[in-house]
């Protein structure tokens, strides 16, 4: 019964909406929208005409974008209610967003035919022919409420190692803080959202990485995180009980991830005055909306990934997140799963923001363990699977294999080869990427699967260039009584100095020296320009220590500060005492200067993977570091000992103590012999007659 | 407690005890060095168990193939060696870095306070090269250490050989869960004191090397690899590390289940387990090998690499390959396989070891006997001087007439007596310090004035001093007081007995053997001396009972021990060189053996001399 009302319910709402669409979509948009298509198809025409030598290669964008069109016609019918619940809920959320159906499918349309065209803007022919297409001026029409991107980047690592990272964006144009009334989700994951708009939340970044991003061996990654899991959250102004609201949150996120995030609490959690500024589009800056913690004990694992999967619009089903299978994800070096929800720029005018869901996941393959020695890597061998389909409701789906090094195949031999290449400033650097576009059928060939091979050619690969910043992080001393941490900030810029923040976080349990804190460059005295510290209370909060560091080109900065270990209560131990106590990764941010001057016009070109800490100054990028986490050995007491001790006190106090007390305090006479009972009268008598006694 | 309050019952206690004084005192000690002795016996003895859950249950396979490749690896290291003529660090780092670990080289330079004449070396110049096997997914927060010395001339290269066979192996493996740390040391403890200190950014004793650059975390265990043939007849085990600390003992445990898995013959103190412990010979074998421990452990020095680890309660331990001319033997792929069964059981370790006993003694090696249990041999001992300690309470208050009782008889003037004691103490110690510090600072001097060489000089020079301490104090106090009373003396004995009670109670707490040791040469001198006893005879027991004379026997007990019996005359150079040594030891390593003899047993010693020449 139950289930009938809610159709008759949707149909009677459906209806209502289709025709304030089309009256809508009547009087204002069809003319732009034509206009848009007609100028977009010329153009694809004339690039036809002038550059014949492509003309294989257009043909089959064209047949891609004809696919799409032709996918889109199918669902089209749809429109129209149904009983195929899929389409149902699809038209009508489309409905719910109160834009027209047809207007959404030609806009997609459009996305198709645009995307189309901004490859061929910013594809580089291998064989140098001039192009005809520089000509991005046509406005682009405002995209579809929600999209879905989906990118793999593969960069083989001078190592020898391969490092594959994906991403996955989903774009939304919708208003989260509505409340309840965001109930129609398609792309975007509606377990997410929810969570979003009960706890009004701005910004959201989460990241859960098993293993130690290694920096001076594999350069910088895409998107750095520390090991374990870490959780930052910018909340809306409106909210009054941010605590409140966190403690919620972390507890629902643990339940979402299958993650101990739940462990999140006050003594953990702090509120950086200046490292995590929000990434996406606000005004708002005040500290007191941000939350920061950090797990460095989580360990990930399959039960976190199969979760984080299951916000992906297609799943594991098919896209590149068929790629991801863990038995070969967690065969790996390094594995970090991260999700970023913030507000972005709809277009590049940015008139109007969209939210931005961003699920990343980066691996490392190593070549000892799994490359058997032999530097070959293909898909196959990385994830034991190849690629056979893009995401169908992707509007984009890439790989990218970084050949920056390899512009004449010296250095590696990929097969199949691919025509396009494309150019991106990613961390400073001007890399080269060869593309293979999933939505093209022709990429994966007569055997309908995409399974890239790289084979190297030379034994050794060149030196790597070494990464301007990193930083590096330990527990000096011995003993257990105190120690000193160090955290060393290197400089490798060989001629410019750079301010960086460090970012501190130490619980409360290591009870730091804050005279002690030294910060040393070349044996010299650095004084930090700003210093933000909150000491810590026992058992509420932890200490918070930010600086403002500027670090002399070619240089090592020690920042050392010393601590006294805490003694526990008896229930605040671990179950593992004796394994230690882990402390969090500091957190360096800074603007690197940049290796290559950076392109101006880039918001719009980038590939998905370089664009995603907003730049300001040109010849900089930021950057952040991520230092190891601790493990400190507190005093622990022998836990097996408590039954000893309880029989060997009760004795003690019970024999011990009580005999030994009453021989000190009391004071011994001798006594004198009972009289006998003649005496005894006697002096009864003697009393009687008042003479002294005997 | 009950007689304690009674008067009368507390009267008759102390009459009893002060009557009977001497006999319990004889008894006790006669009773200490048999309890001492009976441990080793090995009924009263406790068999080894894996205390560690994590190491226990969880068998791992081994199969590490390469044991020849790493010989021939040896072969290279040794060739490259000569050519280089001391540590080939770029050949080291090129190996390590083509076995894919992280590489970092670590330059250290000491300078001895006076030459060492054992090792030959005064200005030590180094390089420690190291790699760090990275374990896949983890944030380098743990890390285990194998580490090899490079030794001078052709030992210990088959050890290198082996450490870059294992890294090779190692690192094609997926299992690590910590960081491994392959280590190559030069100049054994020196090296690895800087390594260390580098490591931890300490600087205990004013050593000169350079920063690390990487690090894997907090180390968990370390094991040091001796090996200098291809093949080996037997592994031993030593555990003896800086001032008597022992590794835990789940890491000898450990050791000892996996040369019975794999079948290799293994031993500690160089002696093979016996199993016929009912016959007279059975039972010496056991206290043989327990006395060697015992000794070692008292020397305060570490007995192999790994001596260094303890202080940063990392836990460790040397292996050491021996070739004898038995028939039996077992190649490098064994010992391969050994090792990595070992490192594989470590690497499963969720938390330091830290289960079983941190305080035993091992007759062999699949026996041990605990602090419980080896105790009460050093309560015995010590039980007398507060015994003695009391009779003397008991006699100072009841010699003055007129009170009865012990505790009123505190009160009576018995001040003249403390400030009387506080001149020998003074000198004393005051010789003790001299003792500490002049044989360094000395040396100079006394090389320009006498043929001697530097270390000559102080070992020499330490010695003079030692005697004229004999000479000196027993004087004094005459010149400032006149004439010593029968109450000072006594005094000055009630404090002396108190004195090394705690001291020796001290000492043993941290290192059993070397207040073991003390305890039964200094306890019974200590416990009968009195100015009335005759003087000469009184006074060569008191010289041949000194701490230095026991010292002295130790070295002969020892060597007897090892089997390698000497002569008086190789036997007193030997002494010569142990005295050197042990100074050493507390400038390179901060061993507390020097200092503690110097600066407290000394004085002590030199108080209770006092008491016998008190007029």
């Amino acid at each position: 019964m139950a289930a009938h009302r809610c159709n008759i319910f949707m149909l009677v709402f459906v209806l209502c909406g289709l025709t304030y669409v089309f009256v809508r979509a009547d009087i204002e948009d069809t003319n732009h929208v034509k206009d848009a298509e007609s100028v977009a198809v010329d153009i694809a025409r004339k690039a036809n005409i002038g550059a014949s030598l492509r003309s294989t290669k257009t043909e089959d964008q064209t047949q891609a974008a004809e696919k799409e069109r032709q996918w889109e016609a199918e669902t089209n019918p749809a429109d129209a209610p149904s009983d195929n619940k899929a389409d149902h809920v699809h038209d009508t959320m489309q409905n719910l967003d109160s834009r027209p159906a047809p207007y959404a499918k030609d806009q997609t349309q459009e996305a198709a035919e645009e995307e189309r065209q901004w490859e061929a803007t910013e594809v580089k022919e291998a064989d140098h022919v001039p192009d005809t297409m520089q000509t991005p001026d046509v406005p682009p029409p405002t995209p579809a409420k929600d999209q879905f991107q989906e990118e793999l980047v593969i960069r083989p690592l001078h190592s020898g190692d391969i490092y594959a990272s994906f991403q996955f964006r989903t774009m939304w144009d919708t208003d989260f803080l509505r409340g309840s009334k965001v109930s129609h989700y398609r792309l975007f994951p509606k377990s997410l959202g929810q969570v979003i708009s009960k706890f009004s939340v701005r910004e959201l970044h989460i990241s859960f990485t098993q293993g130690y991003w290694r920096t001076m061996q594999w350069g910088q990654p895409f998107l750095p995180s520390p090991p374990g899991a870490e959780l930052w959250v910018w909340f809306q102004d409106t909210v009054t009980d941010v605590d409140g609201a966190w403690k919620e949150l972390t507890n629902v996120l643990s339940g979402i991830f299958c993650a101990s995030l739940n462990f999140i609490d006050s003594t953990n959690t702090v509120q950086p005055s200046a490292s995590f500024k929000p990434l996406g589009l606000g005004n708002v800056t005040d500290q007191r909306f941000l939350r920061y913690a950090v797990l460095p004990r989580e360990i990930v694992c399959t039960e976190n990934l199969t979760p984080w999967k299951k916000l992906l619009p297609c799943g594991s089903k098919a896209g590149l997140a068929v790629l991801m299978k863990s038995e070969k994800l967690f065969h790996s070096s390094f594995h970090s799963q991260a999700l970023h929800f913030r507000p972005v720029c709809q277009d590049w005018k940015c008139k109007s923001t969209v939210w931005e869901l961003r699920q990343t996941l980066n691996v490392v393959f190593d070549l000892h363990t799994s490359g058997q020695g032999k530097r070959e890597w293909s898909l196959f061998k990385m994830f034991s699977r190849t690629l056979t389909e893009a995401c169908p409701l992707a509007s984009s789906s890439k790989v990218y294999v970084d050949v920056t090094d390899n512009p004449q195949g010296e250095l590696f031999e990929l097969s199949p080869t691919t025509p396009l290449l494309s150019q991106a400033v990613v961390l400073g650097d001007r890399r080269t990427y060869s593309v293979y576009d999933l939505t093209n059928q022709a990429t994966f060939g007569q055997t309908r699967s995409l399974n890239m091979l790289l084979r190297w050619r030379a034994a050794e690969s060149g030196d790597m260039l070494r990464p301007l910043l990193h930083g590096e992080r330990y527990v000096a001393g011995y003993g257990l009584q105190t120690g000193e941490i160090h955290t060393l900030m290197y400089n490798n810029h060989p001629y410019r100095a750079f301010p960086v923040l460090l970012l501190d976080t130490v619980p409360w349990y290591l009870r730091l020296y804050i005279h002690t804190l030294t910060v040393t460059s070349k044996g010299r005295d650095n004084k930090p320009s700003y210093i933000h510290y909150q000491p810590s209370k026992d058992r509420l909060r932890p200490h918070l220590l930010e600086m403002l560091v500027q670090l002399p080109p070619n240089s090592v900065t020690e920042v050392t500060m010393q601590f006294e270990r805490a003694l526990l209560k008896w229930t605040e131990y671990t179950p593992d005492p004796n394994h230690g106590f882990y402390v969090g990764s500091s957190v360096i941010s800074a603007l690197v200067p940049s290796v290559v001057a950076m392109d101006t016009n880039s918001t719009r070109e980038c590939p998905l993977f370089s664009s995603f800490f907003p730049c300001k100054e040109e010849s900089s990028y930021f950057m952040r570091v991520y230092t190891e986490p601790l493990l400190v050995n507190l005093p622990t007491p022998d836990f097996s000992m408590p039954y000893n001790v309880i029989c060997l006190t009760c004795t003690v106090v019970a024999v011990g103590y009580g005999s030994l007390y009453n021989l000190l305090t009391r004071t011994f006479q001798v006594e004198e012999p009972s009289p006998g009972l003649a005496k005894r009268l006697a002096n009864i008598i003697r009393r009687l007659r008042g003479v002294p006694l005997l | 407690m009950g007689l304690l309050s009674d008067p009368n019952r507390r009267r008759a206690l102390t009459k009893l005890l002060t009557r009977l004084n001497a006999p319990i005192c004889v008894m006790c000690y006669l009773a200490g060095v048999a309890w001492f002795m009976g441990l080793a016996f090995e009924p009263f003895t406790l068999r080894t168990y894996m205390s560690e859950n994590a190491m226990g249950s969880t068998m791992v396979e081994e199969r590490f193939p390469a044991g020849e490749r790493a010989l021939a690896t040896g072969r290279e290291f040794a060739a490259h060696k000569k050519k280089v003529g001391g540590m080939p660090v770029d050949w080291l780092v090129k190996t390590m870095q083509s076995r894919g670990l992280e590489v970092f080289t670590q330059s250290f330079t000491r300078k001895l306070p006076f030459p060492d004449e054992n090792k030959e070396r005064y200005m030590v110049r180094g390089t420690n090269v190291y790699g760090i096997l990275r374990a896949p997914r983890a944030p380098r927060t743990e890390a285990l250490v194998l580490s090899a010395p490079c030794s001078e001339g052709n030992n210990n290269n088959q050890a290198v050989g082996l450490l870059l066979g294992l890294a090779q192996y190692f690192r094609s493996q997926i299992h690590w869960a910590k960081d491994i740390i392959f280590l190559v040391n030069e100049h054994d403890l020196i090296g690895m004191q800087a390594w260390l200190e580098g490591y931890h950014h300490t600087n205990t004793t004013g050593g000169d090397w350079s920063p690390l650059q990487g690090r894997g975390g907090s180390i968990q265990a370390a094991l040091s690899l001796e090996l200098s043939s291809d093949v080996i007849t037997s592994l031993d085990l030593v555990l003896e590390g800086l001032n008597g600390q022992l590794p835990n003992l789940d890491l000898a445990n450990l050791f000892y289940a996996f040369c019975q898995k794999i079948g290799v013959l293994c031993t500690i103190q160089g002696k093979l387990q016996r199993n016929d412990w009912d016959t007279t010979s059975g039972y010496s074998h056991a206290a043989q090998t327990m006395m060697l421990m015992v000794l070692k452990q008292a020397s305060g020095r570490p007995w192999g690499d790994h001596g260094l680890f303890l202080r940063y309660h990392i836990e460790a331990a040397s292996i050491r390959g021996i070739n004898s001319f038995r028939q039996y033997k077992t190649d490098t792929t064994t010992i391969g396989r050994l090792l990595e069964g070992m490192y594989r059981k470590l690497n499963n370790l969720l938390e330091r070891l830290h289960q079983s006993y941190f305080f035993y003694l091992m007759p062999s090696l699949s026996r041990f006997v605990s602090i419980g249990y080896y105790m009460p041999a050093f309560g015995l001992l010590a039980v007398i001087l507060l015994l003695r300690a009391l009779d003397l309470w008991v006699q100072l208050g009841a010699s003055p007439p007129g009170t009865e009782d012990g505790v009123a008889g505190g009160v009576q003037p018995s001040s003249p007596g403390v400030l009387s004691i506080l001149t020998p103490v003074v000198i004393s110690h005051m010789t003790g310090v001299a003792l500490y510090t002049l044989p360094i600072l000395s040396q100079e001097m006394a090389v320009q004035h006498f043929p001697v060489s530097e270390t000559e000089a102080v070992v020499l020079t330490a010695i003079a001093i030692y005697t004229a301490g004999l000479a000196l104090p027993h004087n004094t106090h005459r010149l400032l007081q006149g004439e010593g009373t029968e109450e000072g003396w006594r005094v000055l004995k009630l404090v002396a007995l108190l004195y090394l009670a705690v001291l020796l109670g001290c000492t043993a707490l941290i290192n059993f053997s070397l207040g073991f040791i003390l305890a039964l040469s200094l306890v019974p001198i200590a416990a009968f001396i009195t100015p009335h006893t005759p003087k000469a005879l009184s006074a060569a027991i008191m010289v041949l009972l000194s701490p230095g004379c026991t010292l002295l026997y130790c070295v002969f007990v020892f060597q007897e021990l090892q089997e390698t019996p000497v002569s008086l005359q190789d036997g007193w150079m030997l002494f010569l060189s142990v005295i050197s040594q042990g100074i050493l030891d507390h400038a390179l390593y901060g061993s507390l053996v020097y200092p503690l003899l110097a600066l407290l047993i000394y004085p002590c010693w030199l108080l209770l001399w006092n008491i016998l020449f008190w007029k």
